[in-house]
């Protein structure tokens, strides 16, 4: 592998993780904070797709699409939180489970009901269609790049309104002792309310942004679960830090195993979340 | 002659005798019931859209017969196989026990043919595979009562070996899911492209069903060979030719591959699925009157436009209506039964085909160009193609 190639590849394994972290960053956010484990992370994933493609269809206009499926997201989770979610704080992680995978069929059923069974694609915006030229060969797709930017951009807001906010101090809190949290007067429920709608927006986002570069199908929610679960896993259940860590790490082995490694590429980072998991137990940052 | 009372009575009795024999042949019949046609396809997941075009298609063959077959109702039986290679004996002994099913349609995943196939053998029920192209089905574990309106894997994609080689190519990289069905499409492939005297210089081969195809194709490009051949079918399809396209590979070198690559794919690729070449057993465009009249009755039927999926199942319907028609609406004695579709030349839409000793159609591969969204017929690339049905001692 020459070094241009090398290059090239690092490219495509940190833009692979960089989407990783925003489709993973909603799950752990909720797990941490609320303690909620949200199996139907990945359907909110798809209906952001399906919904961005209807309304880009719709209105002609990707911006505008972007941003009716972003508030379509928020107010379905703000729904579920406070009609399903609500009732599962006291009860332990089966019930949670049990509900997130009824959730799961609800949302595949929409969507095979609402738009049918075919494959979907979403155009590339105008803007962004265009491609750079990286070797002789190989070029680049702007949008790609527009996408990594897009996803360093969310990732430093959430860790600015963290780190820097009073919401940001209260999740922290909320992560660590909830609570205390409550008791000290801080409206729990509320915060939980946007915590939940933020995680299942972020997902949505994940699903609306990636929309014009995979292909809409049923089902296709699951398939990112996994690698999901994987980032949130390998970074400590919980942790933002972690989760980019962790999906940069995944993005980068998993593209550099597919070339070096071709008859082993689909277990590589499950053996790469075994061998952490050996040495950390709990990720690698465990909030 | 005069009549006399005797005469008369002789007549009467002879007439009603007649007319009672006439009816306890009919109630013979009756008593049989209905013709049970299980079906056995996937209505959610992945595979829901080929599952439910095909039973679109099935039904369309009965609905033309007024749901009766030889003056016996045809009563559907179905079950969602989810495409769950693990559920298809439970429910294929379902079938054949239970609902003592005289025909089982299904699967369209191959993995759960294999399940079913394992579950059929030795059982009254006919099993017809309204898709699924593993090789096997009519090869080493083809049956007496298994038979396939679709393809085998080698069927779609070996006349593209030599056409790649005419094509001037003499380098190139395949590439597919690593399954079953992409990896036969890739051995079928190659094993004619070698014959012709050209040279696979890689074979890639991505998880199943993982569609980041970024680091393959930055490798492909690093190759430089003078065409592509790969297998992808439904959402990878679509996705794959999409980065192929966005990574500016397109112009450089030239795509081809099966025809599962452009089928049901077209609109959601778009503009990057022009001038793709791909083999296949059929094409929505083919010119005759039979597929006219079939994509025309679809359309009105169920608004939308007919696949290759609704093809294939039409086709199993066919086989069944004509079958059943040769016997007479008998479909207790399951030899007989056999042998008339062993026999039956189907009218389909693609061109008319029989069925191989293998029970596999003996069926013509067109060479297909994406021109304007639509795959166009450009030549018959094999007529009359037979597979080899390695293994098969039928």
């Amino acid at each position: 592998m020459d070094m241009s190639l090398f290059l090239v590849q690092l490219l495509n394994g940190v833009q692979y993780g960089l989407l990783l972290f925003l489709i993973a960053s909603g799950l752990t956010l909720v797990f941490g904070v609320m303690g909620i484990l949200n199996l139907a992370h990945g359907s909110m994933y798809m209906i952001g797709a399906y919904l961005v493609y209807y309304f880009a269809s719709a209105t002609d206009s990707f911006l505008l699409a972007v941003i009716i499926a972003c508030v379509i997201a928020m107010i379905i989770g703000i729904i579920i939180e406070r009609f399903l979610i609500i009732h599962l704080y006291n009860r332990d992680h089966l019930d949670q489970v049990l509900l997130t995978v009824g959730l799961i069929f609800i949302f595949n059923a929409a969507q095979s009901f609402i738009w049918g069974n075919d494959p979907l694609g979403v155009e590339v915006p105008e803007l962004l269609s265009s491609s750079i030229q990286l070797t002789d060969i190989v070029e680049y797709p702007v949008y790609r790049l527009f996408l990594s930017v897009l996803c360093i951009g969310i990732a430093l807001a959430m860790y600015y309104v963290i780190n820097n906010t009073k919401l940001g101090m209260m999740i922290r809190a909320g992560e660590s002792n909830r609570e205390m949290v409550e008791n000290l007067g801080v409206d729990i429920s509320k915060l939980f309310t946007i915590v939940f709608a933020v995680g299942v927006t972020l997902s949505a986002l994940a699903g609306i942004v990636s929309a014009p570069i995979v292909s809409l199908v049923p089902g296709m929610g699951e398939r990112v679960l996994i690698s999901c679960f994987v980032v949130v896993v390998i970074g400590g259940m919980g942790s933002i830090k972690g989760a980019f860590v962790a999906a940069l790490l995944v993005g980068i082995v998993d593209t550099f195993a597919s070339v070096l490694l071709p008859g082993m590429s689909s277990m590589t980072i499950y053996l790469l979340m075994a061998l952490i998991l050996i040495f950390k137990p709990q990720g690698l940052f465990k909030s | 002659m005069i009549l006399n009372k005797r005469t008369i009575k002789k007549i009467a009795m002879a007439g009603s005798m007649m007319s009672a024999s006439l009816l306890s042949g009919m109630s013979a019949h009756a008593e049989e019931g209905p013709i049970k046609i299980g079906v056995m396809l996937p209505y959610s997941g992945v595979y829901a859209g080929p599952g439910e075009a095909a039973t679109n298609g099935l039904k369309q063959a009965l609905k033309e017969k007024g749901n009766k077959i030889a003056g016996r109702q045809v009563e559907f039986i179905i079950s969602d196989t989810e495409a769950k290679p693990a559920r298809a004996p439970e429910l294929t002994s379902a079938m054949t026990d239970k609902d003592d099913a005289d025909f089982i349609i299904g699967p369209v995943h191959s993995g759960v043919a294999m399940g079913m196939i394992k579950s059929i053998r030795n059982k009254d029920s006919i099993m017809i595979i309204p898709n699924a192209g593993i090789n096997a089905a009519t090869g080493a574990f083809c049956q007496p009562n298994v038979f396939r309106t679709s393809f085998s894997s080698w069927q779609t994609a070996y006349p593209m070996g030599s056409e790649a080689v005419k094509m001037g190519y003499k380098k190139v990289v395949t590439m597919s899911w690593n399954y079953g069905f992409g990896k036969e499409s890739l051995e079928a492939f190659q094993e004619s492209f070698e014959d012709a005297g050209g040279e696979v210089v890689k074979k890639i081969f991505v998880p199943f069903p993982n569609t980041e195809f970024q680091s393959y194709l930055t490798e492909i490009a690093s190759i430089k060979p003078d065409a592509v051949f790969v297998f992808f079918a439904g959402g990878g399809s679509v996705k794959f030719v999409k980065d192929y396209d966005a990574m500016g590979l397109k112009g450089k070198i030239p795509l081809i591959g099966s025809g599962f690559l452009t089928e049901g794919t077209i609109t959601a690729q778009g503009d990057a699925a022009e001038g793709l070449m791909t083999t296949l057993h059929y094409a929505d465009t083919l010119d005759n009157p039979k597929n006219k009249a079939f994509r025309a009755e679809y359309k009105a039927l169920y608004d939308k436009p007919a696949d290759i999926y609704a093809v294939q199942g039409y086709d199993a319907g066919q086989l069944i209506i004509q079958a059943v028609e040769a016997t007479k609406g008998n479909t207790a004695d399951k030899k007989a039964l056999i042998k008339a579709m062993e026999g039956v030349e189907i009218d389909s839409p693609r061109g008319s085909f029989h069925f191989s000793k293998a029970h596999n159609p003996i069926q013509n591969i067109y060479l297909r160009k994406v021109e304007n969204g639509e795959n166009m017929v450009v030549k018959t690339a094999a007529a009359a193609l037979n597979d080899p049905a390695r293994g098969c001692k039928l």
